[in-house]
């Protein structure tokens, strides 16, 4: 397992309390779970994710990460609707592992609305928040 | 310091058994044919299954040596949290065996079969009578089942009062089957937060009980090892809003003979026979999870039932508002007749047997606290939490303190659960362990614990001395490989 000083965390990205992320691209946000999430849960095995189309409300689970470990549930770190999911990590899960911010992003969606994003958090908050779990 | 009960000897590799044997070569010979030839049916021709050619010997030595690879509570200590992996008695197999008990047919007529009937109306009585609650149904043939059983009597109780119910709370200390069970019966599962101290709390639950929740499924003592105290006052909420209070069975090991689940507000609950009531466990079942309800649930109760009436026993099928039936038959028989013979030559000393389990688990609690990182530092029932907190310095996990103990002798605890431990370590030692073993055990956890701090490396290592070292856990759950060629 990583030092918290080797625990990658890109400052451009919002993170949640369930250490999901959330990256504001134009009208979407693109969403998967942050270097210490996939470093607490192992190699991960299997992401089930749901269907472009289907509709979450903020801090649903909308999907679960199976790892040798434990299967675990995915929220919504906004309500939105999903327009796409990465169809690649159906044959390499482990890109969550080795690239969680970028070939091992989960969803893309539509935010409902823009106030969900206040209760997020960034860098810094994210940071105090997983130092306590220590 | 006793020396490790685990040594080094000499095992045999053994290939598939495609790999052994040739052509034409054969274990079993047919006896002469004594009826006029007559050609199979067209439809049922074509290539024969891929059977190796073998000879008896050959397939003996097979498996007698993949059994060799094999670890059970008959080579040592088993202590696998929630799982309760007991001593199953001898005389258990020895009643299971008789001729009456074993050459039994199904399908003889009830008058044949009143000694079989009257085992399994007794055993539905003493169950009954261990747990409180007023009526049991021994069909379903496994926990999961059971639990099953459950949901569709949920499920059908509702109904029958015209107001069938969506969802189902499930406390985060549950036991993991519990919110499958939920899901396949159509229900939502809920999830509830578990309090400080590892167990409900009434506020929590008050606040998600609804009138479209069909009730909540507890498991009681929980995966936290801790009893849930609050279970009245949570019952009460649950029943007030019409809801129904599923038990689950899985930790009832803890509890045999002292509590009575009807009076704390259990409507429904499985039992594991092949955990509590000693017959066999793993290796794919048989199994046997009961099916117990108070009264105003007992319609709902799989079909048939074994309903006695002047001293004759039959099977009742006609139970309109029945969830039907779960099993051919009545369930697997010989697991009854096993769970029957223990409980008979135990009696009353049942209760014995939950408080040996409770000691035991709190006894590798006390000695083990402050060596490991106790989750949750209370008593406990049968089983106790620790986590690798302690170790993290060293930066040896849970999976390593486990595979060490693989080579040192003990089955490993269950590990990584529950989920709200983190790193969990969960050891249930049964009553079956004497004192001497229970020690050997936390000798073996002590000197882990020194050697995460001394020579990591050889945990980061371990297990170097069994069949097989570490296997490629990922590996084999992303590529699997479900053939035998």
């Amino acid at each position: 397992m990583k030092e918290l000083s080797q625990i990658v965390l890109p400052k451009d990205i919002s993170y949640t309390q369930n250490h999901e992320w959330l990256r504001q691209e134009g009208d979407e946000a693109v969403v998967g779970v942050s270097d210490y999430a996939q470093d607490q849960l192992g190699e991960i095995v299997f992401a089930e994710l749901p269907a472009a189309g289907d509709a979450f409300g903020q801090g649903q689970a909308f999907g679960t990460l199976e790892s040798v470990k434990a299967v675990s549930e995915i929220y919504m770190p906004v309500a939105g609707e999903i327009t796409a999911i990465n169809e690649d990590l159906r044959n390499d899960p482990a890109s969550i592992n080795t690239d969680p911010y970028g070939k091992g992003w989960l969803i893309r969606l539509k935010p409902d609305n823009s106030d969900d994003q206040k209760k997020l958090m960034g860098r810094a908050a994210y940071l105090e928040m997983v130092k306590g779990k220590q | 310091m006793n020396p490790s009960v685990g040594a080094t000897g000499l095992i045999f590799n053994e290939p598939l058994l495609w790999e052994k044997g040739a052509r034409g070569r054969c274990g079993f010979s047919l006896p002469r044919r004594d009826v006029a030839a007559a050609p199979l049916n067209e439809s049922l021709q074509g290539e024969g299954p891929d059977f190796p050619d073998l000879s008896e010997l050959e397939v003996t030595r097979h498996f007698t040596r993949l059994s060799q690879w094999n670890f059970g509570v008959e080579s040592g200590m088993y202590p696998l949290g929630s799982c309760t992996m007991k001593y199953n008695p001898k005389t258990n197999d020895r009643q299971a065996a008789l001729p009456g008990m074993a050459g039994i047919h199904p399908l003889l007529p009830i008058e044949l079969s009143q000694g079989a009937l009257q085992l399994i109306y007794d055993l539905e009585r003493y169950l009954a009578e261990i747990t409180g609650m007023d009526a049991v149904s021994v069909q379903p043939a496994a926990g999961s089942q059971g639990e099953l059983a459950g949901m569709l009597i949920f499920s059908a109780y509702h109904q029958s009062l015209g107001r069938p119910r969506t969802k189902v709370l499930i406390p985060d200390t549950a036991h993991g089957t519990n919110p499958a069970s939920a899901a396949l019966c159509g229900f939502k599962a809920v999830p509830v937060k578990s309090n400080e101290q590892g167990v409900l709390s009434p506020e929590v639950v008050a606040d998600l009980m609804d009138e479209d929740t069909a009730g909540i499924m507890i498991t009681n003592p929980n995966t936290l090892g801790i009893f849930e105290e609050n279970i009245r006052q949570v019952a009460e909420i649950v029943h007030a809003r019409g809801g129904l209070v599923y038990g689950d069975g899985a930790n009832m090991n803890a509890i045999m003979g002292i509590v009575n689940l009807k009076a704390i507000g259990v409507d429904v609950m499985h039992l594991n026979l092949h955990k509590t009531f000693s017959t066999p466990h793993g290796g794919g079942g048989p199994g046997s999870g009961p099916v117990c309800v108070v009264e105003k649930l007992a319609p709902f109760l799989p079909v048939p039932r074994v309903v006695k009436k002047d001293e004759t026993y039959r099977l009742v099928e006609d139970m309109p508002q029945s969830i039907g039936k779960l099993h051919a038959f009545y369930g697997n028989f010989g697991i009854q007749v096993r769970a029957y013979s223990y409980i008979l030559s135990l009696g009353a000393l049942l209760k014995k047997v939950s408080q040996f389990a409770v000691l035991s688990a709190n006894y590798i609690k006390a000695r083990l606290k402050g060596v490991y990182h106790l989750a949750y530092d209370q008593p406990c029932m049968h089983e106790c939490v620790f986590s690798d907190k302690l170790l993290e310095p060293y930066k040896i996990s849970t999976l390593d303190v486990a595979k060490r103990l693989m080579e040192m002798g003990f089955h490993p605890p269950t590990i990584y659960f529950p989920l709200v431990v983190h790193g969990a370590i969960m050891i249930e030692p049964t009553e079956s362990e004497s004192k001497e073993d229970l020690d050997h055990f936390i000798d073996a956890m002590i000197r882990i614990a020194e050697e995460a701090r001394e020579h990591p490396d050889k945990l980061h290592a371990a297990p170097t001395v069994t069949k097989v070292r570490r296997l490629d856990e990922t590996g084999a759950a992303r590529n699997p490989c479900l053939s035998g060629r």
